[in-house]
């Protein structure tokens, strides 16, 4: 089996201007957050992003990095709206594609597929056809007749998703209660790259939980990295919680441009995930 | 024993979960804020004990306890990650009683965005799971904040899909829509007219049908005789402090 493992720094390097990137995790809940860090320090741009958002997409915005958007929502789940988004949306920075969370998940399952869409029908009557006239019907083509959404494949350039384990042959292992879409998020894209927590041995998954953990495989996977407190400040049950006091400082610096860049000065323009990891466990919180 | 404003909304919510829709009694109840929970969990521990609840992560209930933590005495009957969550959407199982920063006559519901969608003056939430909930099964709504920014003639982002938008898409593929309650700190309504237009269905104790109205902006249908909304029995109330609520994390929203 080859030997996938790689820094945070060659993940970047893999990644073009204007390139679709798929972001895994839930709102504020397992982000490859070391991997989006990475990504704000390098000259990387016009990216178009699709997660279900959390600080992931504020960080990115807040830093100029996206020129689109892919949603269902995007929210810090203890802080229900994430400001950084919030101001790009209104000062009209990034362009939006605004989804149903199920219709993310069937653009996503779509392109995992090779399918060229799947049908739900999920966003009928809603305004989301409104305002994305690149959504079309499909009427079923039986005896019912029924008109349903025809929702596109989301087709990802590259997905970045973060694990509790990995080992380096590029198979992950989720200990959390919920995989969430990162499965989806992995395949959907032309190639994934994965953090984690620990890279261990493979043959010490069974030690770590049950097969059924094991939601990743290596066909799914171009590159590994391992990256302990990676998610921080996002939870990664059950090896860390939300950093609750973290993601209030995070949250509070978007109200003011000095604060914001004493915060950014602090966490943010730092060399390597090592450095990070130091300025937090230094942090007053 | 009298009950607080945060208890007969409490209730009111529970009272949405009576007679499951679709005819079936086994459905997962998803109340999203803290009132629609109490209301809930009131209604799987008095007359409607086969609901499923969750604990928010991935865990479906069995037993009914507190709001505001995870109980370590809960028993797990189930497993529901997000994607199951989905499946389950689709498939109509559910009863979800969401929020509305806008809401309008016909039950259109608005979580996305304020002003214009391509620059928005507010942006919201998203619309989450709004559009896909809607079409596919049960719906009720809490807010707790009725005023005429809340109750709104028309919403800036149909995320939540209302009665005139289902009848425009045809019997076909309205066929699971149903909005069913909104219960806000004013009062309870429903669309049960001819036309399924927001109605009056009762006002919570000490409030004026003067008061609702001036904070509604729209014309509610108004019923010839409007009922008060129910108080808890004393048996609802001592599960309510007692067991269900024993903090009032309920008072605490209504206060926002």
């Amino acid at each position: 089996m080859s030997d996938k493992r790689m820094t945070e720094a060659e993940v970047v390097g893999e990644l073009r201007d204007g390139m679709t990137l798929g972001i895994g995790g839930w709102g504020s809940r397992r982000k490859p957050m070391s991997l989006v860090r990475a990504i704000l320090r390098s000259p990387l741009k016009d990216l178009t992003v699709v997660s279900y958002g959390g600080p992931d997409v504020g960080l990115l915005c807040a830093a100029g990095k996206v020129k689109k958007l892919v949603y269902g929502f995007v929210s810090l789940d203890s802080i229900p709206l994430e400001p950084y988004f919030r101001a790009a949306r209104q000062s009209g920075a990034v362009e939006a594609v605004e989804l149903d969370e199920g219709m993310l998940q069937w653009g996503l399952y779509a392109a995992s597929l090779r399918l060229p869409f799947l049908p739900t029908r999920a966003g009928l009557g809603s305004d989301l056809l409104r305002v994305n006239p690149a959504l079309r019907l499909v009427r079923s083509p039986y005896d019912d007749g029924e008109e349903l959404v025809a929702m596109p494949a989301l087709e990802l350039d590259a997905s970045i998703i973060h694990m509790n384990r990995a080992d380096a042959a590029g198979n992950g292992q989720y200990l959390g209660d919920d995989p969430y879409f990162d499965a989806l998020f992995a395949v959907a894209a032309r190639r994934c790259f994965m953090s984690a927590e620990r890279i261990i041995p493979t043959a010490d998954f069974a030690s770590h939980g049950p097969k059924q953990s094991l939601c990743i495989n290596r066909t799914m996977t171009s590159g590994v990295v391992e990256a302990p407190l990676g998610a921080h400040f996002t939870a990664c049950e059950p090896d860390y919680g939300r950093d609750e006091a973290f993601q209030r400082e995070y949250a509070a610096a978007a109200a003011d441009p000095a604060a914001y860049r004493a915060f950014k000065a602090r966490y943010l323009d730092l060399a390597s995930h090592d450095d990070y990891r130091k300025a937090v466990a230094g942090g007053v919180r | 024993m009298s009950a607080s404003l945060a208890e007969i909304c409490a209730v009111a919510c529970a009272d949405a979960f009576r007679g499951a829709s679709r005819g079936e009694s086994e459905i997962l109840a998803s109340p999203i804020g803290t009132i629609p929970s109490i209301g809930a969990r009131l209604a799987k521990a008095t007359f409607a004990p086969d609901l499923l609840l969750t604990d928010g992560v991935a865990s479906v209930v069995a037993n009914v306890s507190a709001v505001g933590a995870i109980d370590a005495s809960r028993v797990v009957e189930g497993w529901l990650p997000y994607r199951a969550i989905f499946d389950l959407v689709w498939s109509g199982r559910r009863h979800v009683m969401m929020g509305a920063s806008q809401i309008d006559r016909h039950g259109n519901q608005n979580i996305a965005v304020i002003g214009p969608f391509e620059r928005p003056k507010a942006q919201l939430l998203g619309v989450r799971g709004a559009p896909g909930n809607t079409i596919n099964h049960r719906t009720s709504y809490w807010i707790p904040g009725h005023s005429p920014r809340t109750f709104v003639a028309r919403v800036d982002f149909v995320s939540g899909v209302g009665y005139d938008r289902a009848r425009a898409l045809g019997p076909r593929a309205s066929r699971f829509h149903d909005i069913h309650r909104v219960v806000s700190n004013k009062g309870v309504f429903d669309f049960e007219t001819p036309e399924r237009a927001m109605r009056l269905r009762s006002l919570h104790p000490g409030i004026s049908l003067d008061e609702v109205i001036q904070s509604t902006g729209f014309a509610l249908v108004i019923p010839e005789h409007v009922e008060e909304t129910r108080s808890p029995t004393s048996d609802e109330l001592r599960l309510l402090r007692e067991v269900i609520d024993p903090q009032s994390l309920g008072g605490k929203e209504l206060k926002g």
